[in-house]
């Protein structure tokens, strides 16, 4: 690896080529990413550290952070869950129809959170087709479960919008693995589950790891579609929520503590991107 | 290709029925909804909403200012990934790590932080005025907001295949006396093709879609054509006159779209993965 | 070997992660069971008040009120779970499961929008005193200190270079609320003469800079983000944005406004699942009550009190003349003729 690296350092014959292109990309990094973030650091610190403090410990706050972390969570396992069925059947087997599926999975990734939102009210909703199931279900087993305006709806909208991320991950992963390898381990009379454990999973550990982290950092950042399904503040409001609800109290006091809300999360998402990043360093010198 | 008949493979059967039964669960059945609301309409009504002058507007709005922010990303994406894999400089990781922050940051957040910062009375703005360009509340600020969502798409669709990119070709080209860009033009980007049209999808099929970071900075106008598709679905929704209907139909030929360029994508993939492997 | 390692890794990463999950959990109800009212086993009942955008801080102040007048007549203690947002769109959420008792919403139709869900029995705006509005706005001028405009009236609003925030009627009640007013402005200005009407709103329109979703996103336009010279707003807004930064605003009142009728409800259905019915009528009473009135009135709302009301005359303007929605022969009538699609509005603003 270095010597190559040493090799091509050599060949640039113009060495202005690559600091022009650094610098460019420099400044659009720091315009579009670094001014926004430090804009938000800077505004929940005006008023001070004790407003700043306070903002963060607030109830309301804290309630939000419980059911971001876990909806977060509870998306994550799902998602992984799912993510692994679905690249095993979408790489280790042909069938009519696999691209059709695999392209219905990706939806979530594009489509706009107004709609999710949207589709679990038109299902789940008081005049949702779906919820006389949801109520049969309640009486007969004497549960009291509502799919929208609950913390259930938040981890049922935060499982929406993060749907496709693991299973993104792992499919070009898995696909470039080929299943000369788990073949051979079957014909040898290797079960099912062993298979992916001894010959599958080492091979795509760092993939899943790396889109278990974008799969959490998503989840806790997403805002549209929860927002249609959760309208209790300090109930089932998640942290992107109680930070448009402080924006919008309108107040000098309120926007900053709004700000302070944010900086949690921006906080949070970089913990999760230097987690991501531990996770790629290792997974680069592993393979 | 070889067609297998039956895979020696265990698990076809367990796996396909956990896939279809989660996907369609978590996202056909809810989305199935919105086909079913927006087939209340009678045909004629749905072609007379469908074509009303604003909802015309708000998609060409959004596909517009999608396809601008989906190409600059896909410059300076390119850039980014290029330099990022190719160079080595300080603070390298620093930037690598922090290309996914738009995925965190609740869009909600950056909608509102750009909002100010572009605005005549933010940093960026009172600077920008000075050359008479306008940020916030014009097609420019929607732009802006979905350069700032869709970074991450093109920058990691191309990183992977960049880091696999032999180097020979790139000194093939040089060794037979082609100059760096013809070099790079000739030789690396169609080998990047792939990966940068699949980026290119990502980002415009989310900036079609997208609603919080945009309705802050948008000013929603009619009038200057600021209003997005998600606007307009909302505004049916909001109003005081709940259109359900109206709404889910809007919503299904957003829905169409991006199924369509997600589709798109996914094909694009499965040529290029054929021809690596030819 | 190698891969064995791994493995563990992988449970350690996925154990610490929950670990911190429910840590924190641990420590949030650890949080709210320190509050006094949970604890001794006193008896609590939770009602959900679901609220417009500008009444957060009004309802902030009265539910500790109510709270403590309740436990001070039943012994039970009480809690009021808020949700704001735009009228309109709160109204839907309750038709679509949010759980509300009660219902503090900008406008009777959005109230009627439950009620034709069912869930809301017919008479309710006979239920409580003065079409069931506790409280009553208007709509005024919010500007710049020193109003460097000349803003005095809406026909000032329709001059070239004056730059206007309101939000989309089509998407938020109070915006209809200001398009009626300039409306019923227009009409006594020409006589009821339909084109010169339409004129002075199209002109009026001509000028909106910034069109907001809702009358909150507005306000934040206009005061945060600094746009536009005047704010066609809700008086209590305007109040608490003058309160908030005395040396920046002013208010001008217009000659004429529309008088304003938030509106409340319980919502039958819910209450009765809930068994709130009881608590959540007492809810809406005790705003009746003098000590509410008071604090209503220190909210910038005008008290439904009269006598109460006239304490507050040097805040309010009493002697604006004010039509009101039965002008515009109530809110179906009003969508009809100005705001379904195809309808004026549209007409005056599209191109």
């Amino acid at each position: 690896m270095e010597q190559e690296k040493k090799r091509r350092n050599c060949q640039e014959q113009n060495p202005w080529v690559p600091r022009i292109l650094i610098g460019i990309s420099v400044i659009f990094f720091v315009i579009m990413l670094v001014v926004p973030l430090f804009e938000v650091i800077y505004r929940s610190l005006r008023e001070g550290i004790s407003t700043y403090t306070s903002a963060i410990t607030a109830k309301n706050t804290l309630s939000a952070m419980r059911v971001t972390l876990l909806a977060t969570v509870i998306a994550v396992v799902v998602n992984t869950f799912f993510g692994l069925c679905a690249s095993w059947l979408l790489t280790k087997f042909n069938f009519k129809g696999k691209h059709a599926l695999s392209t219905l999975i990706d939806i979530p990734f594009s489509v706009s959170p107004v709609i999710g939102g949207l589709a679990f009210i038109m299902t789940f909703g008081r005049m949702g087709w779906a919820t006389p199931v949801v109520e049969w279900f309640n009486e007969t087993f004497g549960t009291d479960i509502a799919l929208v305006f609950s913390v259930p709806g938040v981890v049922l909208a935060t499982i929406f919008v993060t749907f496709p991320f693991v299973s993104r991950e792992l499919l070009p992963v898995m696909q470039a693995q080929g299943t000369a390898e788990e073949e051979a381990a079957a014909l040898m009379g290797a079960k099912g589950f062993t298979i992916f454990k001894k010959v599958t999973f080492p091979h795509i550990r760092w993939a899943l790891l790396y889109g278990i982290i974008l799969c959490a950092a998503r989840a806790f950042g997403e805002f549209g579609a929860v927002y249609a399904v959760s309208k209790a503040r300090g109930k089932t409001f998640t942290l992107p929520l109680e930070i448009d609800a402080l924006y919008m109290a309108g107040s000098a006091n309120s926007i900053t503590q709004a700000f302070a809300v944010s900086s949690l999360l921006v906080l949070l998402a970089i913990i999760m991107l230097v987690l991501k990043q531990i996770v790629e360093y290792r997974g680069k010198r592993d393979s | 290709m070889k067609k297998k008949e039956r895979s020696v493979l265990p698990g076809f059967g367990m796996t396909m029925g956990i896939t279809v039964a989660m996907l369609s669960l978590i996202v056909l059945i809810p989305l199935a909804s919105i086909l079913a609301y927006s087939f209340k309409m009678k045909g004629s009504e749905f072609v007379e909403l469908i074509t009303r002058p604003n909802v015309v507007q708000a998609f060409a709005t959004s596909i517009g200012c999608a396809f601008v922010a989906a190409l600059v990303n896909s410059v300076f994406g390119l850039l980014l990934a290029w330099v990022l894999v190719r160079y080595n400089f300080p603070g390298k990781r620093l930037i690598d790590g922090m290309i996914e922050l738009p995925f965190a940051l609740p869009t909600a957040v950056a909608g509102i932080t750009l909002t100010k910062m572009y605005s005549d009375q933010g940093a960026f703005g009172k600077f920008l005025e000075r050359f008479g360009i306008q940020v916030s509340y014009t097609k420019l600020g929607i732009i802006i907001a979905l350069i700032f969502v869709g970074i991450p798409f093109v920058v990691r669709a191309l990183q992977p295949v960049l880091e696999k990119l032999p180097l020979s070709l790139e000194e093939a080209g040089t060794m037979l006396g082609a100059s760096r860009f013809y070099t790079f033009r000739r030789v690396i980007l169609p080998e990047l093709m792939p990966a940068l049209l699949t980026g290119f999808g990502l980002a415009l099929a989310r900036g079609i879609g997208e609603y919080g970071s945009v309705i802050y900075i948008s000013g929603n106008s009619e009038k200057q054509g600021t209003q997005v598709v998600s606007y307009i679905i909302m505004q049916k929704l909001n109003s005081g006159r709940v259109d359900y209907e109206g709404a889910a139909a809007i919503a299904l030929v957003l829905l169409i779209i991006s199924f369509v360029l997600l589709f798109v994508i996914n094909m694009i993939q499965i040529m290029a993965s054929k021809r690596t492997k030819q | 070997m190698k891969r064995q390692n791994v493995v563990k890794k992988f449970g350690a990463v996925i154990l610490s992660m929950s670990l911190v999950v429910s840590g924190l959990t641990g420590c949030g109800k650890e949080g709210s069971a320190g509050e006094p009212e949970n604890g001794n086993g006193v008896e609590k009942v939770t009602i959900t008040n679901v609220s417009y955008d500008p009444t957060r801080e009004l309802y902030a102040a009265y539910n500790p009120l109510f709270k403590q007048y309740y436990k001070e007549k039943t012994g039970k203690s009480v809690e009021v779970v808020q949700s704001h947002g735009g009228s309109g769109s709160q109204a839907r959420s309750v038709t679509e499961g949010n759980d509300a008792d009660v219902v503090t919403l900008a406008l009777a139709h959005d109230i009627t929008l439950i009620e034709e869900a069912g869930m809301i029995e017919k008479g309710w705006l006979d239920e409580f005193k003065g079409n069931s509005s506790p409280y009553t706005s208007t709509i005024v001028f919010l500007v710049r200190k020193g109003n460097e405009k000349g803003i005095k009236d809406w026909d000032d609003l329709t001059k070239e270079g004056v730059q206007v925030i309101t939000p989309d009627p089509k998407s938020s009640g109070g915006a209809c609320w200001n398009f009626l007013a300039a409306w019923y402005y227009a009409d006594q200005l020409y006589n009821g003469d339909e084109a010169k009407k339409k004129d002075f709103v199209k002109k009026l329109y001509n000028n909106v800079l910034v069109m907001d979703s809702g009358a909150r996103g507005a306000t934040t336009t206009f005061v945060e983000n600094g746009q536009g010279d005047v704010l066609i707003a809700w008086e209590n807004e305007a109040f608490a944005s003058v309160n908030e930064y005395p040396d920046k605003y002013e208010i001008v009142t217009p000659s004429v406004s529309i008088k304003a009728e938030p509106s409340v409800a319980i919502v039958d259905e819910n209450a009765q699942k809930n068994g709130t019915e009881d608590v959540a009528k007492e809810y809406l009473d005790y705003l009746y009550t003098d000590e509410a009135q008071k604090l209503i009135g220190e909210n910038f709302y005008r008290p439904s009190n009269e006598e109460i009301l006239k304490t507050f005359s040097d805040t309010f303007d009493l002697n604006i003349n004010m039509c009101t929605i039965d002008d515009f022969g109530g809110w179906d009538q009003a969508y009809k003729d100005f705001f379904d699609d195809g309808a004026i509005f549209d007409e005056i603003y599209q191109q």
